[in-house]
Protein backbone atom coordinates (compact mmCIF):
# COMPACT_ATOMS: atom_id res chain seq x y z
CA UNK A 1 0.00 0.00 0.00
CA UNK A 2 3.42 2.47 0.60
CA UNK A 3 4.15 1.80 -3.26
CA UNK A 4 4.04 5.47 -4.95
CA UNK A 5 2.86 4.26 -8.20
CA UNK A 6 -0.80 3.98 -6.68
CA UNK A 7 -2.56 6.94 -7.40
CA UNK A 8 -4.42 8.18 -4.02
CA UNK A 9 -7.82 8.59 -4.17
CA UNK A 10 -7.63 10.18 -0.15
CA UNK A 11 -4.89 12.06 0.73
CA UNK A 12 -5.27 14.01 4.03
CA UNK A 13 -2.35 15.98 6.02
CA UNK A 14 -2.37 17.25 9.40
CA UNK A 15 -6.26 18.01 9.90
CA UNK A 16 -7.17 19.76 12.56
CA UNK A 17 -11.10 20.56 13.67
CA UNK A 18 -12.07 21.91 16.49
CA UNK A 19 -14.94 22.63 18.53
CA UNK A 20 -14.77 25.37 21.45
CA UNK A 21 -11.65 23.97 23.43
CA UNK A 22 -12.24 20.31 22.10
CA UNK A 23 -10.08 18.73 19.15
CA UNK A 24 -12.55 16.30 16.91
CA UNK A 25 -9.94 15.76 14.68
CA UNK A 26 -5.77 16.57 16.04
CA UNK A 27 -3.70 16.03 13.49
CA UNK A 28 -5.36 13.43 11.29
CA UNK A 29 -3.72 11.91 7.90
CA UNK A 30 -4.80 9.34 5.91
CA UNK A 31 -3.64 7.87 2.78
CA UNK A 32 -6.43 5.89 0.58
CA UNK A 33 -4.96 4.39 -2.34
CA UNK A 34 -7.70 4.29 -5.46
CA UNK A 35 -9.92 1.16 -5.36
CA UNK A 36 -9.03 0.50 -1.38
CA UNK A 37 -11.43 0.04 1.33
CA UNK A 38 -10.67 2.16 4.50
CA UNK A 39 -12.19 1.35 7.09
CA UNK A 40 -11.99 4.10 9.98
CA UNK A 41 -12.85 2.32 13.50
CA UNK A 42 -13.57 3.82 16.90
CA UNK A 43 -15.81 4.54 19.55
CA UNK A 44 -18.57 7.07 19.56
CA UNK A 45 -16.73 10.86 19.58
CA UNK A 46 -13.84 9.58 18.34
CA UNK A 47 -13.60 12.02 15.65
CA UNK A 48 -14.81 9.65 12.65
CA UNK A 49 -17.62 11.68 11.50
CA UNK A 50 -15.68 14.73 11.67
CA UNK A 51 -13.15 13.62 9.31
CA UNK A 52 -15.84 12.70 6.77
CA UNK A 53 -17.67 16.09 7.15
CA UNK A 54 -14.00 17.49 6.63
CA UNK A 55 -13.27 15.54 3.65
CA UNK A 56 -16.51 16.17 1.72
CA UNK A 57 -16.61 19.62 2.22
CA UNK A 58 -19.61 19.73 4.49
CA UNK A 59 -17.12 21.69 7.27
CA UNK A 60 -13.25 23.34 6.84
CA UNK A 61 -10.73 22.08 8.94
CA UNK A 62 -8.96 24.37 11.21
CA UNK A 63 -6.02 23.05 10.10
CA UNK A 64 -3.81 20.82 7.58
CA UNK A 65 -5.01 19.87 4.04
CA UNK A 66 -6.55 17.28 1.80
CA UNK A 67 -7.12 15.99 -1.18
CA UNK A 68 -9.95 14.21 -2.57
CA UNK A 69 -10.40 12.19 -6.08
CA UNK A 70 -7.34 14.72 -7.24
CA UNK A 71 -9.01 17.50 -5.60
CA UNK A 72 -8.25 20.17 -3.21
CA UNK A 73 -11.17 19.96 -0.46
CA UNK A 74 -10.07 24.15 0.57
CA UNK A 75 -9.70 25.49 -3.18
CA UNK A 76 -12.38 23.17 -5.22
CA UNK A 77 -14.80 22.13 -2.96
CA UNK A 78 -17.75 21.40 -6.01
CA UNK A 79 -15.15 19.37 -8.22
CA UNK A 80 -14.98 17.75 -4.88
CA UNK A 81 -18.35 17.49 -5.03
CA UNK A 82 -18.95 16.00 -7.66
CA UNK A 83 -16.41 13.28 -7.54
CA UNK A 84 -17.82 11.97 -4.31
CA UNK A 85 -21.20 9.79 -3.09
CA UNK A 86 -21.92 10.49 1.08
CA UNK A 87 -24.26 8.63 3.02
CA UNK A 88 -24.17 10.12 6.33
CA UNK A 89 -25.14 8.47 9.62
CA UNK A 90 -28.89 8.57 9.83
CA UNK A 91 -30.00 7.53 6.32
CA UNK A 92 -30.65 10.69 5.12
CA UNK A 93 -33.38 9.56 2.67
CA UNK A 94 -36.33 12.29 1.76
CA UNK A 95 -39.04 10.21 4.06
CA UNK A 96 -42.38 11.84 2.11
CA UNK A 97 -40.39 11.68 -1.40
CA UNK A 98 -40.50 7.69 -2.73
CA UNK A 99 -37.80 6.07 -3.13
CA UNK A 100 -38.04 6.74 -7.70
CA UNK A 101 -38.33 10.89 -6.25
CA UNK A 102 -35.62 10.04 -3.99
CA UNK A 103 -32.87 9.42 -6.29
CA UNK A 104 -34.23 11.19 -9.44
CA UNK A 105 -33.77 14.34 -7.46
CA UNK A 106 -30.08 13.67 -6.81
CA UNK A 107 -29.39 12.88 -10.39
CA UNK A 108 -30.69 16.27 -11.34
CA UNK A 109 -29.37 17.58 -9.02
CA UNK A 110 -25.51 16.22 -10.03
CA UNK A 111 -27.31 17.85 -13.46
CA UNK A 112 -27.83 14.65 -15.37
CA UNK A 113 -31.30 15.87 -16.65
CA UNK A 114 -34.24 14.94 -16.36
CA UNK A 115 -34.76 12.01 -18.34
CA UNK A 116 -31.47 10.37 -17.52
CA UNK A 117 -31.80 11.09 -14.09
CA UNK A 118 -35.01 9.07 -14.04
CA UNK A 119 -33.43 6.08 -15.92
CA UNK A 120 -30.54 5.93 -13.46
CA UNK A 121 -33.16 6.10 -11.03
CA UNK A 122 -34.69 2.86 -12.16
CA UNK A 123 -31.46 1.20 -13.02
CA UNK A 124 -30.67 1.89 -8.96
CA UNK A 125 -33.58 0.47 -7.51
CA UNK A 126 -33.31 -2.77 -9.40
CA UNK A 127 -29.80 -3.22 -8.68
CA UNK A 128 -30.63 -2.86 -5.14
CA UNK A 129 -33.89 -4.84 -4.86
CA UNK A 130 -36.40 -1.82 -4.33
CA UNK A 131 -37.85 -2.00 -7.19
CA UNK A 132 -41.36 -3.38 -6.12
CA UNK A 133 -40.90 -0.35 -3.78
CA UNK A 134 -40.87 2.13 -6.22
CA UNK A 135 -43.27 4.30 -6.01
CA UNK A 136 -43.83 4.26 -2.05
CA UNK A 137 -43.05 7.21 0.33
CA UNK A 138 -39.40 6.00 1.76
CA UNK A 139 -40.83 6.66 5.24
CA UNK A 140 -42.75 3.53 4.75
CA UNK A 141 -39.48 1.85 3.88
CA UNK A 142 -37.98 -0.67 6.75
CA UNK A 143 -34.56 0.31 7.84
CA UNK A 144 -32.67 -1.86 5.84
CA UNK A 145 -34.65 -0.70 2.60
CA UNK A 146 -33.94 3.08 3.69
CA UNK A 147 -30.34 2.14 4.30
CA UNK A 148 -30.32 0.56 0.54
CA UNK A 149 -32.08 3.54 -0.83
CA UNK A 150 -29.26 6.05 0.68
CA UNK A 151 -26.54 3.82 -0.39
CA UNK A 152 -28.49 3.61 -3.86
CA UNK A 153 -28.53 7.49 -3.82
CA UNK A 154 -24.89 8.30 -3.03
CA UNK A 155 -24.54 6.11 -6.01
CA UNK A 156 -26.39 8.07 -8.36
CA UNK A 157 -23.78 10.11 -10.08
CA UNK A 158 -21.17 6.57 -10.38
CA UNK A 159 -18.97 8.36 -7.82
CA UNK A 160 -14.90 8.10 -7.67
CA UNK A 161 -14.88 7.83 -3.65
CA UNK A 162 -17.42 6.70 -1.39
CA UNK A 163 -17.88 8.05 1.94
CA UNK A 164 -19.97 5.70 4.66
CA UNK A 165 -20.31 7.35 7.71
CA UNK A 166 -21.88 4.02 10.46
CA UNK A 167 -23.55 2.44 7.26
CA UNK A 168 -24.60 -0.48 9.42
CA UNK A 169 -25.45 1.32 12.30
CA UNK A 170 -29.21 0.26 13.82
CA UNK A 171 -29.67 -2.17 11.37
CA UNK A 172 -30.75 -5.56 12.61
CA UNK A 173 -27.94 -8.52 12.31
CA UNK A 174 -30.28 -9.70 9.21
CA UNK A 175 -30.03 -6.61 7.55
CA UNK A 176 -26.60 -5.54 8.25
CA UNK A 177 -25.41 -8.79 6.57
CA UNK A 178 -27.88 -8.21 3.56
CA UNK A 179 -25.83 -4.32 3.63
CA UNK A 180 -22.39 -5.92 3.56
CA UNK A 181 -22.65 -8.37 0.91
CA UNK A 182 -24.42 -4.92 -1.49
CA UNK A 183 -20.85 -3.32 -0.22
CA UNK A 184 -18.58 -6.28 -1.12
CA UNK A 185 -20.15 -6.13 -4.58
CA UNK A 186 -19.30 -2.47 -4.72
CA UNK A 187 -16.02 -2.51 -3.93
CA UNK A 188 -15.43 -6.18 -6.28
CA UNK A 189 -16.34 -2.73 -9.07
CA UNK A 190 -13.36 -0.72 -8.41
CA UNK A 191 -14.73 1.91 -5.62
CA UNK A 192 -12.72 3.87 -3.41
CA UNK A 193 -15.00 3.44 -0.30
CA UNK A 194 -14.12 5.36 3.37
CA UNK A 195 -16.14 3.78 5.81
CA UNK A 196 -16.58 4.42 9.26
CA UNK A 197 -17.64 1.80 11.96
CA UNK A 198 -17.69 0.93 15.62
CA UNK A 199 -17.61 -2.74 14.31
CA UNK A 200 -14.70 -4.33 14.79
CA UNK A 201 -16.50 -7.32 12.66
CA UNK A 202 -17.40 -4.69 9.80
CA UNK A 203 -14.00 -3.14 9.19
CA UNK A 204 -12.52 -6.50 9.52
CA UNK A 205 -14.60 -7.93 6.76
CA UNK A 206 -15.36 -4.65 4.21
CA UNK A 207 -11.39 -3.27 5.17
CA UNK A 208 -8.31 -3.77 3.30
CA UNK A 209 -7.16 -1.06 5.57
CA UNK A 210 -8.00 -0.32 8.83
CA UNK A 211 -6.89 3.28 10.69
CA UNK A 212 -8.02 3.43 14.53
CA UNK A 213 -9.07 6.77 15.61
CA UNK A 214 -9.61 7.68 19.26
CA UNK A 215 -9.84 11.46 20.71
CA UNK A 216 -9.53 13.16 17.13
CA UNK A 217 -5.80 10.90 16.80
CA UNK A 218 -4.75 7.92 14.81
CA UNK A 219 -3.64 5.41 16.89
CA UNK A 220 -2.75 2.51 14.50
CA UNK A 221 -3.63 1.55 11.23
CA UNK A 222 -2.78 -1.57 8.80
CA UNK A 223 -4.73 -4.37 7.91
CA UNK A 224 -7.01 -6.59 10.62
CA UNK A 225 -3.42 -9.09 10.55
CA UNK A 226 -0.71 -6.33 11.78
CA UNK A 227 -3.28 -4.81 13.94
CA UNK A 228 -4.34 -8.12 15.93
CA UNK A 229 -0.54 -8.44 15.92
CA UNK A 230 0.04 -4.61 17.91
CA UNK A 231 -2.76 -5.80 20.81
CA UNK A 232 0.60 -7.74 21.69
CA UNK A 233 0.55 -11.73 20.34
CA UNK A 234 -1.07 -14.15 22.39
CA UNK A 235 -2.81 -14.35 25.36
CA UNK A 236 -3.24 -17.16 28.28
CA UNK A 237 -7.07 -17.83 28.48
CA UNK A 238 -8.28 -20.41 31.46
CA UNK A 239 -11.77 -21.02 32.12
CA UNK A 240 -12.19 -21.94 35.76
CA UNK A 241 -14.86 -24.71 36.51
CA UNK A 242 -15.71 -23.65 40.05
CA UNK A 243 -16.18 -19.28 40.28
CA UNK A 244 -14.57 -19.29 43.88
CA UNK A 245 -11.34 -20.18 42.26
CA UNK A 246 -10.70 -17.36 40.11
CA UNK A 247 -8.78 -15.15 42.75
CA UNK A 248 -6.32 -17.97 42.80
CA UNK A 249 -6.18 -19.07 39.42
CA UNK A 250 -5.17 -15.12 38.30
CA UNK A 251 -2.66 -15.49 41.07
CA UNK A 252 -0.76 -18.14 39.24
CA UNK A 253 -1.29 -17.35 35.58
CA UNK A 254 0.61 -14.53 36.68
CA UNK A 255 3.79 -16.59 37.12
CA UNK A 256 3.89 -17.35 33.63
CA UNK A 257 1.85 -14.10 32.52
CA UNK A 258 4.06 -11.14 30.79
CA UNK A 259 1.38 -8.66 32.05
CA UNK A 260 -1.52 -8.28 34.29
CA UNK A 261 -4.35 -10.86 34.24
CA UNK A 262 -7.61 -9.81 33.19
CA UNK A 263 -10.89 -11.53 35.12
CA UNK A 264 -13.98 -11.99 33.06
CA UNK A 265 -16.30 -14.19 35.27
CA UNK A 266 -14.85 -17.34 35.49
CA UNK A 267 -12.07 -16.58 32.63
CA UNK A 268 -9.00 -15.26 33.28
CA UNK A 269 -6.79 -14.00 30.08
CA UNK A 270 -3.51 -12.77 29.90
CA UNK A 271 -0.33 -12.12 27.57
CA UNK A 272 2.13 -14.57 27.40
CA UNK A 273 5.72 -14.80 25.59
CA UNK A 274 6.38 -18.43 26.62
CA UNK A 275 4.20 -20.44 23.89
CA UNK A 276 3.48 -23.62 24.19
CA UNK A 277 5.60 -24.25 27.47
CA UNK A 278 3.95 -22.15 28.93
CA UNK A 279 0.99 -23.79 28.94
CA UNK A 280 2.55 -26.90 30.14
CA UNK A 281 4.11 -25.06 32.95
CA UNK A 282 0.80 -23.28 33.90
CA UNK A 283 -1.17 -26.77 33.67
CA UNK A 284 1.01 -28.29 36.11
CA UNK A 285 1.06 -25.42 38.59
CA UNK A 286 -3.47 -25.77 38.28
CA UNK A 287 -2.54 -29.36 39.23
CA UNK A 288 -0.43 -28.96 42.32
CA UNK A 289 -3.12 -26.62 43.88
CA UNK A 290 -6.28 -29.11 42.83
CA UNK A 291 -7.66 -26.42 40.53
CA UNK A 292 -10.62 -28.19 38.22
CA UNK A 293 -10.38 -25.98 35.21
CA UNK A 294 -12.57 -26.03 32.13
CA UNK A 295 -10.64 -24.63 29.52
CA UNK A 296 -7.15 -24.13 28.99
CA UNK A 297 -5.08 -22.75 26.30
CA UNK A 298 -3.13 -20.39 23.90
CA UNK A 299 -5.38 -17.31 22.54
CA UNK A 300 -4.79 -15.48 19.03
CA UNK A 301 -6.05 -11.91 20.02
CA UNK A 302 -9.09 -11.03 18.10
CA UNK A 303 -9.54 -7.40 16.88
CA UNK A 304 -11.51 -7.06 19.76
CA UNK A 305 -8.65 -7.24 21.65
CA UNK A 306 -6.59 -5.09 19.75
CA UNK A 307 -8.88 -2.07 20.28
CA UNK A 308 -8.88 -2.93 23.48
CA UNK A 309 -5.10 -2.66 24.03
CA UNK A 310 -4.73 -0.07 21.83
CA UNK A 311 -7.72 2.55 22.93
CA UNK A 312 -7.93 1.56 26.40
CA UNK A 313 -11.26 0.62 26.20
CA UNK A 314 -13.65 -2.25 25.19
CA UNK A 315 -15.16 -1.86 21.99
CA UNK A 316 -19.01 -0.82 22.01
CA UNK A 317 -21.09 -3.74 22.11
CA UNK A 318 -23.31 -3.86 19.21
CA UNK A 319 -26.52 -2.53 18.71
CA UNK A 320 -25.95 -0.84 21.91
CA UNK A 321 -25.21 2.10 20.05
CA UNK B 1 -18.45 1.62 -10.82
CA UNK B 2 -16.05 0.72 -13.30
CA UNK B 3 -17.43 2.93 -16.06
CA UNK B 4 -16.86 6.73 -15.96
CA UNK B 5 -18.54 8.64 -13.59
CA UNK B 6 -21.60 10.36 -14.94
CA UNK B 7 -21.48 13.88 -15.61
CA UNK B 8 -23.99 16.29 -17.17
CA UNK B 9 -24.81 19.90 -17.49
CA UNK B 10 -22.53 20.58 -19.85
CA UNK B 11 -23.60 23.89 -21.61
CA UNK B 12 -25.13 25.16 -18.73
CA UNK B 13 -24.25 28.75 -17.66
CA UNK B 14 -23.89 28.74 -13.78
CA UNK B 15 -27.00 30.54 -13.72
CA UNK B 16 -29.08 28.60 -15.54
CA UNK B 17 -27.71 25.30 -13.50
CA UNK B 18 -28.66 27.90 -10.23
CA UNK B 19 -32.29 28.14 -11.13
CA UNK B 20 -32.64 24.85 -12.03
CA UNK B 21 -30.84 23.34 -9.32
CA UNK B 22 -33.35 25.74 -7.07
CA UNK B 23 -36.42 24.70 -8.84
CA UNK B 24 -35.39 21.16 -8.03
CA UNK B 25 -35.31 22.24 -4.19
CA UNK B 26 -38.87 23.86 -4.61
CA UNK B 27 -40.38 20.85 -6.32
CA UNK B 28 -39.25 18.89 -3.30
CA UNK B 29 -40.79 21.47 -0.87
CA UNK B 30 -43.97 21.41 -2.85
CA UNK B 31 -44.22 17.89 -2.75
CA UNK B 32 -43.32 17.70 1.10
CA UNK B 33 -46.50 20.09 1.66
CA UNK B 34 -48.86 18.19 -0.13
CA UNK B 35 -47.81 14.90 1.20
CA UNK B 36 -48.52 16.36 4.74
CA UNK B 37 -51.10 18.35 4.95
CA UNK B 38 -51.39 18.80 8.32
CA UNK B 39 -48.16 20.87 8.27
CA UNK B 40 -50.17 23.27 6.18
CA UNK B 41 -52.78 23.93 8.43
CA UNK B 42 -51.06 27.51 9.48
CA UNK B 43 -51.69 28.41 6.05
CA UNK B 44 -55.45 27.05 5.46
CA UNK B 45 -57.34 26.16 8.26
CA UNK B 46 -55.82 28.68 10.85
CA UNK B 47 -56.33 31.96 8.44
CA UNK B 48 -60.15 31.11 7.86
CA UNK B 49 -61.33 30.05 11.89
CA UNK B 50 -59.38 33.60 12.44
CA UNK B 51 -61.80 35.45 9.77
CA UNK B 52 -64.82 33.26 11.51
CA UNK B 53 -63.50 34.08 15.06
CA UNK B 54 -63.24 37.28 14.48
CA UNK B 55 -66.10 38.46 12.28
CA UNK B 56 -68.81 36.30 14.56
CA UNK B 57 -67.19 36.22 17.83
CA UNK B 58 -65.64 39.71 18.01
CA UNK B 59 -67.53 41.56 15.37
CA UNK B 60 -70.45 42.69 17.16
CA UNK B 61 -68.21 44.29 19.93
CA UNK B 62 -65.75 46.07 18.31
CA UNK B 63 -66.41 49.56 16.46
CA UNK B 64 -64.74 50.67 13.50
CA UNK B 65 -64.21 54.68 13.68
CA UNK B 66 -65.73 56.31 11.45
CA UNK B 67 -68.37 53.95 10.58
CA UNK B 68 -68.80 50.58 8.59
CA UNK B 69 -68.37 47.17 8.28
CA UNK B 70 -66.64 45.20 10.82
CA UNK B 71 -65.96 42.38 8.79
CA UNK B 72 -64.97 44.77 5.89
CA UNK B 73 -62.45 46.29 8.38
CA UNK B 74 -61.33 42.47 9.67
CA UNK B 75 -59.85 41.17 6.39
CA UNK B 76 -57.53 43.44 5.91
CA UNK B 77 -55.81 42.60 9.23
CA UNK B 78 -56.29 38.91 9.02
CA UNK B 79 -54.41 39.06 5.55
CA UNK B 80 -51.62 40.98 7.18
CA UNK B 81 -51.46 39.21 10.39
CA UNK B 82 -51.45 35.68 8.30
CA UNK B 83 -48.37 36.87 5.93
CA UNK B 84 -46.43 37.48 8.71
CA UNK B 85 -47.18 34.31 10.44
CA UNK B 86 -45.65 32.75 6.95
CA UNK B 87 -42.18 33.21 7.85
CA UNK B 88 -43.47 30.15 10.52
CA UNK B 89 -43.29 28.01 7.23
CA UNK B 90 -40.01 28.48 5.91
CA UNK B 91 -38.26 28.25 9.15
CA UNK B 92 -39.99 24.88 10.17
CA UNK B 93 -39.48 23.60 6.77
CA UNK B 94 -35.50 24.67 7.46
CA UNK B 95 -35.53 22.96 10.98
CA UNK B 96 -36.69 20.12 9.77
CA UNK B 97 -34.37 19.90 7.20
CA UNK B 98 -31.50 20.48 9.81
CA UNK B 99 -32.65 17.66 12.57
CA UNK B 100 -33.11 15.12 10.16
CA UNK B 101 -29.75 15.40 8.43
CA UNK B 102 -30.83 16.18 4.67
CA UNK B 103 -29.12 19.20 4.62
CA UNK B 104 -25.88 17.57 4.68
CA UNK B 105 -27.27 15.45 1.89
CA UNK B 106 -27.77 18.13 0.03
CA UNK B 107 -24.47 19.88 0.94
CA UNK B 108 -22.48 17.20 -0.84
CA UNK B 109 -23.73 17.52 -3.89
CA UNK B 110 -22.30 19.82 -6.54
CA UNK B 111 -24.41 22.56 -6.32
CA UNK B 112 -23.77 26.25 -5.27
CA UNK B 113 -24.39 26.45 -1.49
CA UNK B 114 -26.91 29.05 -1.73
CA UNK B 115 -28.95 26.70 -3.65
CA UNK B 116 -30.54 25.25 -1.03
CA UNK B 117 -31.69 28.49 0.59
CA UNK B 118 -33.47 29.61 -2.15
CA UNK B 119 -35.34 26.51 -3.55
CA UNK B 120 -37.01 26.76 0.18
CA UNK B 121 -37.62 30.51 -0.39
CA UNK B 122 -39.54 29.61 -3.99
CA UNK B 123 -41.69 27.05 -2.29
CA UNK B 124 -42.36 29.27 0.30
CA UNK B 125 -43.51 32.08 -1.53
CA UNK B 126 -45.74 29.70 -3.37
CA UNK B 127 -46.81 28.06 -0.25
CA UNK B 128 -47.54 31.43 0.55
CA UNK B 129 -50.36 32.23 -1.86
CA UNK B 130 -52.66 29.52 -0.29
CA UNK B 131 -53.78 31.89 2.60
CA UNK B 132 -54.56 34.38 0.39
CA UNK B 133 -56.84 32.34 -1.62
CA UNK B 134 -57.93 30.44 1.00
CA UNK B 135 -58.86 34.10 3.12
CA UNK B 136 -60.14 35.65 -0.35
CA UNK B 137 -62.61 33.02 -0.77
CA UNK B 138 -63.92 32.70 3.38
CA UNK B 139 -64.20 36.79 3.25
CA UNK B 140 -66.58 36.67 0.20
CA UNK B 141 -68.34 33.82 2.34
CA UNK B 142 -68.87 35.96 5.46
CA UNK B 143 -69.59 39.20 3.79
CA UNK B 144 -66.38 40.77 2.74
CA UNK B 145 -66.88 42.76 -0.30
CA UNK B 146 -64.07 44.84 -2.31
CA UNK B 147 -65.05 48.26 -3.35
CA UNK B 148 -62.01 49.36 -5.49
CA UNK B 149 -61.35 49.45 -9.29
CA UNK B 150 -59.10 46.05 -10.91
CA UNK B 151 -55.67 48.42 -10.05
CA UNK B 152 -56.15 48.81 -6.41
CA UNK B 153 -57.09 45.21 -5.99
CA UNK B 154 -54.14 44.31 -8.12
CA UNK B 155 -52.14 46.58 -6.02
CA UNK B 156 -53.00 45.15 -2.81
CA UNK B 157 -52.32 41.47 -3.57
CA UNK B 158 -49.05 43.02 -4.86
CA UNK B 159 -48.39 43.95 -1.57
CA UNK B 160 -49.37 41.15 -0.05
CA UNK B 161 -46.88 38.95 -2.35
CA UNK B 162 -43.74 41.10 -2.03
CA UNK B 163 -44.42 41.46 2.02
CA UNK B 164 -44.79 37.47 1.87
CA UNK B 165 -41.41 37.71 -0.15
CA UNK B 166 -40.02 39.96 2.40
CA UNK B 167 -41.03 37.77 5.64
CA UNK B 168 -39.37 34.63 4.12
CA UNK B 169 -36.19 36.00 5.14
CA UNK B 170 -36.76 36.20 8.39
CA UNK B 171 -37.87 32.39 9.15
CA UNK B 172 -34.71 32.08 7.52
CA UNK B 173 -33.20 34.00 9.80
CA UNK B 174 -34.87 32.29 12.69
CA UNK B 175 -33.93 29.13 11.55
CA UNK B 176 -30.52 29.92 11.43
CA UNK B 177 -30.85 31.46 15.24
CA UNK B 178 -32.25 27.97 16.68
CA UNK B 179 -31.50 24.40 15.31
CA UNK B 180 -34.69 22.55 16.62
CA UNK B 181 -37.97 22.61 14.77
CA UNK B 182 -39.51 23.37 18.71
CA UNK B 183 -37.20 26.08 19.22
CA UNK B 184 -38.18 27.73 16.35
CA UNK B 185 -42.22 27.89 17.24
CA UNK B 186 -41.69 29.28 21.15
CA UNK B 187 -39.31 31.97 19.21
CA UNK B 188 -42.03 32.21 16.23
CA UNK B 189 -44.55 32.71 19.85
CA UNK B 190 -42.66 35.22 21.80
CA UNK B 191 -41.57 37.02 18.69
CA UNK B 192 -44.22 37.46 16.11
CA UNK B 193 -47.49 37.26 18.15
CA UNK B 194 -47.16 40.67 19.79
CA UNK B 195 -46.37 42.00 16.56
CA UNK B 196 -49.06 40.54 15.23
CA UNK B 197 -51.40 41.91 17.64
CA UNK B 198 -49.88 44.93 18.57
CA UNK B 199 -51.40 46.45 15.41
CA UNK B 200 -54.23 47.52 14.01
CA UNK B 201 -54.80 43.78 12.85
CA UNK B 202 -58.03 42.99 14.47
CA UNK B 203 -58.63 46.55 16.16
CA UNK B 204 -58.18 50.41 15.07
CA UNK B 205 -55.06 51.76 16.49
CA UNK B 206 -56.99 54.70 17.96
CA UNK B 207 -58.18 52.57 20.56
CA UNK B 208 -54.91 51.54 21.97
CA UNK B 209 -52.98 53.07 25.33
CA UNK B 210 -49.94 55.29 24.87
CA UNK B 211 -46.79 52.87 23.64
CA UNK B 212 -48.90 50.30 22.65
CA UNK B 213 -50.62 53.27 19.81
CA UNK B 214 -47.15 54.15 18.87
CA UNK B 215 -45.83 50.60 18.47
CA UNK B 216 -49.14 49.96 16.42
CA UNK B 217 -49.09 52.70 14.57
CA UNK B 218 -45.35 51.85 13.56
CA UNK B 219 -45.83 48.54 13.39
CA UNK B 220 -45.33 47.42 9.81
CA UNK B 221 -48.48 45.07 10.19
CA UNK B 222 -50.37 47.96 10.36
CA UNK B 223 -49.83 49.04 7.72
CA UNK B 224 -50.10 46.42 6.02
CA UNK B 225 -53.60 46.21 7.06
CA UNK B 226 -54.15 49.65 6.83
CA UNK B 227 -53.10 49.66 2.90
CA UNK B 228 -54.81 46.57 2.04
CA UNK B 229 -57.52 48.33 3.77
CA UNK B 230 -57.67 51.03 1.47
CA UNK B 231 -56.72 49.53 -1.58
CA UNK B 232 -59.97 47.40 -1.34
CA UNK B 233 -62.09 50.71 -0.25
CA UNK B 234 -62.70 49.20 3.06
CA UNK B 235 -63.18 51.02 6.64
CA UNK B 236 -59.84 52.18 8.22
CA UNK B 237 -58.48 53.05 4.85
CA UNK B 238 -58.75 56.48 5.01
CA UNK B 239 -57.18 58.43 8.38
CA UNK B 240 -57.54 61.63 9.65
CA UNK B 241 -54.68 64.14 8.35
CA UNK B 242 -53.08 64.32 11.74
CA UNK B 243 -52.40 60.71 12.43
CA UNK B 244 -48.51 59.04 12.17
CA UNK B 245 -46.66 59.29 8.83
CA UNK B 246 -47.55 55.35 8.40
CA UNK B 247 -50.93 55.69 8.82
CA UNK B 248 -50.83 58.62 5.88
CA UNK B 249 -48.79 56.90 3.77
CA UNK B 250 -49.29 52.81 4.36
CA UNK B 251 -48.61 51.56 1.29
CA UNK B 252 -44.89 53.46 0.77
CA UNK B 253 -44.48 52.49 4.13
CA UNK B 254 -45.05 48.90 3.65
CA UNK B 255 -43.04 48.74 0.87
CA UNK B 256 -39.85 50.44 2.37
CA UNK B 257 -40.36 47.79 5.63
CA UNK B 258 -40.52 45.00 2.98
CA UNK B 259 -37.57 46.26 0.98
CA UNK B 260 -35.82 47.52 4.36
CA UNK B 261 -36.39 43.27 5.38
CA UNK B 262 -35.19 41.55 2.64
CA UNK B 263 -32.26 44.14 2.00
CA UNK B 264 -30.84 43.49 5.38
CA UNK B 265 -32.23 40.29 6.72
CA UNK B 266 -31.66 38.41 3.09
CA UNK B 267 -28.14 38.52 2.89
CA UNK B 268 -27.81 38.44 7.19
CA UNK B 269 -29.46 34.86 7.02
CA UNK B 270 -27.73 33.68 4.27
CA UNK B 271 -24.72 34.37 6.41
CA UNK B 272 -25.94 32.90 9.67
CA UNK B 273 -26.94 30.20 8.13
CA UNK B 274 -24.03 29.51 6.59
CA UNK B 275 -22.30 29.98 9.53
CA UNK B 276 -24.65 27.88 11.91
CA UNK B 277 -24.31 25.20 9.37
CA UNK B 278 -20.31 24.49 8.59
CA UNK B 279 -19.70 23.42 11.99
Amino acid sequence: MKDSTIPLAIEARGLVKRYGHKAALDGVDLDVPRGSVCALLGPNGAGKTTAVRVLTTLTEPDAGTASVAGHDIASDPVEVRRSIGLAAQEATVDGLLTGHENLTMIGELHHLGRKRARARADELLAQFTLTDARDKLAREYSGGMRRRLDLAATLVARPEVLFLDEPTTGLDPRARNDLWDVLEHLVDGGATLLLTTQYLEEADRLADDIVVVDHGKVIARGDSRSLKRQAGGDHLHVVCADRSDVEAVAGIVARFASGAPSIDDRAVTAPAEGGVGAIARLADALDDEDIVVEDLGLRQPTLDDAFLTLTGAPAEEEVAA
Amino acid sequence: MTTRPLRGGWGQTPTQAFAADAWVIARRGLKHMRRQPEALSDATIQPIMFVLLFAFVFGGAINVPGGGSYKEFLMGGIFAQTIVFGCFGVAMALAHDRTNGAIDRFHSLPIARATFLTGHAVASLIRSLLPIVFMTATGFVVGWRIHANFLHILTGYGLMIAFSFAVIWIGVMMASLVSTPEAVQGLAFIAIFPITFIASTFVPTSTLPGVLKTFAEWNPTSSLANALRHEFGNPGGIVPHDAAWPLQHPIAYTLLWAAAIVAVCAPLSVALYQRSIRT
